[in-house]
């Protein structure tokens, strides 16, 4: 299978879903670049070059330049996708989303269920998400579980290069509002692609290490460090399954509770803040439905309760890393270990 | 009023600040010593020293992700600003905000952004704390030609109008957001839309000190004496690229040369007071040297300060113990 990179499968992911239904279009800050501007035309492809080359193809028609004004063009994309259109919208970093949040939470989510299931809001947001950039506070959230909150919004984390294609191009044809959450520290990640177009159900976790000892369930950019700490784990005898959920909203429950039940131990590796966040979330959920086959109380690992720090002496320390991991991994499984 | 000859010889050291520093913030970021994102302002230098020279520290501003200029210009620690921009323990921030979230409160600078249109808001609650505790203060939101265009920048407008705030909104036009021209994003002008919420604009040259100047020393006394906000439109040039890193490619042919070497804010401030013998070469020449050095040592301090380490972590989140 050829090998691409986490930016060149989103960005293929949007060609072939434009190739092949007329009525996707993309919108956002840059999203091609140089508008009204007397240099190169397409000269960004969004701050990360993620949709480099697609203006060119396609025709400033359907690759629409903003003005930066995500409460509008946000609510422009729900409201073309209520009345025809599949917009895929890109909310530049996630942390904007307090400009535009209106929109997503009050208008394009409730549609459906407000309009007694007569809306149909087929709208994709694009967003930049996560620490360990140097991005500062403003820069660095992930807040997905602001989003995973809301009912009638759908989330998707994709942790590599093939979910990142896969759990788009369902996003594009699903007929409820996702946002898709994107890494990044992820854009140059390589990994097998596909180069036909695919398409990743919601709510169908992947289970990329099965093991007898503990269950790790992580998300987004935290699935690669979970399996790197799994492999760690391994060669010291300790054998772990690692549970990608791959969309917060819907979950797979079955996949969590089926694993943590097999293992009897779980560790959730979360890089948002561990307020209400999804480590939370799935510790109550597994509490809740198996209390009796855990063996040892359920470990967070979670960034901390303070907003994302500059300095990278205080951002590295922030960012749940492979080592906290599996100290939590030790922790579940009790002394001696 | 006039410029006295300290007022010159302090405004044109300023402005050789900011481009000494945006300058050496380049230098080391391209040699990768500045972790993160820096927008910088060189090129833009006459604007934010033209408009701070006439507030004090009853008056606050609010600055954008190019705020190293603002910051100056309003009074914050050059040293300091260094040391945040290295994410050291002794910047004006602890190394917890960095470049895009630069402030310091005491000398009412209210913060760089890191979220395009978050300052006007903020301002008019500046302004409204000035009204309210009759401290004769005045705020001042910059606002780039990009967050003019932002939800959050137009109600400002509005309910600092209907405020009667002493608040004063400057639109530094560079011509880009990003890589976005501002003849394309920006419907109407400004003038219009500060016509449209009743405010008086004026359109300013942005390399010109003296036109900013008396513009913004306009605009600031009619906030101070209870009549209301107003705007400057101040058009200028960034030389850099949007963000370190940034190619610039879709900017024209040359057309940053050209600005340098037809209308660079430094320059034009030479030429016209050495035309009109408010200062001699030699005046500004020794500014030169001085600050020169100056940021040799912010730099060579900075590199060597110390990192904040985990203690410093989880403080600062809330004022009282959590
Ligand atoms: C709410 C929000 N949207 C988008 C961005 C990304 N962004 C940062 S700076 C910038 C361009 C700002 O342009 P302008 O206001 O003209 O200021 P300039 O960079 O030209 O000084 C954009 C789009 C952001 N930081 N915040």
């Amino acid at each position: 299978m050829p090998k691409k990179s986490y930016r060149q499968a989103i960005n293929e992911a949007i060609r072939q879903e434009m190739a092949r239904d007329e009525r996707v279009i993309i919108m956002g800050e840059d999203i091609s670049g140089g508008m009204g501007a007397p240099g190169e035309q397409d000269a960004w492809g969004g701050p990360m070059g993620v949709t480099k080359g697609i203006m060119p193809d396609f025709s400033r028609d359907r690759v629409l330049d903003t003005p930066i004004t995500e409460s509008a063009f946000i609510g422009c994309a729900a409201g073309a996708a209520a009345t025809g259109l599949r917009p895929v919208a890109e909310l530049m970093f996630v942390d904007f989303m307090g400009v535009c949040f209106d929109q997503i939470f009050n208008q394009a989510a409730k549609f459906k269920y407000m309009f007694g299931g007569k809306a149909v809001t087929p709208l994709t947001i694009r967003t930049m998400y996560g620490a360990g950039f140097r991005a500062a506070s403003q820069h660095s959230q992930c807040l997905y579980p602001l989003f995973t909150h809301i009912p009638g919004l759908k989330v998707a984390l994709p942790s590599n290069p093939y979910e990142a294609k896969g759990l788009l191009t369902q996003a594009i044809r699903d007929d409820d509002p996702v946002i898709v959450f994107e890494h990044k520290a992820m854009y140059d990640d390589e990994g097998e692609v596909p180069d036909e177009a695919y398409t990743i159900p919601f709510g169908e976790a992947n289970v990329t290490r099965e093991g007898d000892d503990v269950t790790i369930v992580a998300f987004g950019r935290m699935v690669n460090f979970a399996n790197e700490a799994a492999d760690n784990l391994e060669k010291a005898g300790i054998s772990c399954t690692v549970v990608d959920p791959r969309t917060t909203s819907p979950l797979d429950r079955d996949t969590i509770l089926e694993t943590t039940e097999e293992t009897g131990r779980l560790v959730v590796v979360d890089e948002a803040h561990p307020r209400c966040n999804m480590a939370s979330d799935i510790v109550g959920l597994v509490s809740q439905e198996m209390f009796g086959a855990l063996k040892a109380a359920p470990q967070m690992v979670t960034a901390p309760h303070c907003p994302v720090p500059f300095s990278p002496a205080l951002e590295d320390i922030y960012v749940p890393g492979v080592a906290r991991i599996e100290a939590a991994v030790r922790q579940a499984m009790g002394k001696g270990h | 009023m006039q410029l006295s000859r300290n007022d010159l010889l302090a405004a044109y050291r300023k402005m050789r600040l900011i481009r000494e520093f945006e300058d050496a913030v380049h230098e080391e970021f391209s040699a990768g010593n500045i972790p993160g994102f820096v927008h910088l302002y060189a090129g833009e230098e006459a604007s934010g020293v033209g408009i701070c020279m006439h507030l004090d520290d009853r008056d606050a501003i609010a600055s954008t992700h190019r705020g190293h200029g603002h910051c100056i210009a309003k009074g914050c620690d050059e040293r300091g600003m260094m040391f945040e921009i290295f994410g050291k323990k002794d910047g004006l921030c602890g190394g917890k905000g960095g470049s895009m979230h630069i402030a310091d409160l005491s000398v009412g600078m209210m913060g760089a952004n890191g979220i395009v249109g978050g300052g006007p808001p903020l301002i008019c609650g500046a302004a409204l704390t000035a009204k309210t505790l009759k401290t004769g203060g005045v705020a001042v939101a910059f606002v780039g030609d990009g967050a003019s265009n932002q939800g959050t920048t137009f109600e400002s407008y509005n309910l600092a109008k209907v405020w009667n705030l002493p608040a004063v909104f400057v639109v530094e036009d560079n011509g880009y957001a990003e890589s976005t021209a501002s003849v394309w994003s920006v419907g109407g002008s400004q003038a219009a839309r500060a016509a449209g919420f009743g405010m008086p604009c004026t359109e300013v040259d942005g390399h010109d000190f003296f036109a900013v100047w008396e513009a913004a020393r306009e605009a600031i006394e009619r906030a101070r004496n209870g009549e209301g906000p107003s705007m400057l439109h101040v058009r200028l040039n960034r030389y850099y690229g949007h963000f370190e890193g940034d190619a610039i490619s879709y900017k024209g042919e040359g057309e940053i040369e050209r600005v340098k070497a037809e209308k660079d804010a430094l320059m034009l401030f030479r030429n016209r007071v050495i035309e009109t013998s408010l200062l001699d070469a030699g005046d500004m020449d020794a500014i030169d040297r001085e600050v020169k050095e100056r940021i040799v040592q912010c730099v060579t301090e900075a590199k060597a300060g110390a990192s904040p380490t985990e203690a410093d972590l989880l403080t600062d989140v809330y004022t009282s113990a959590y």
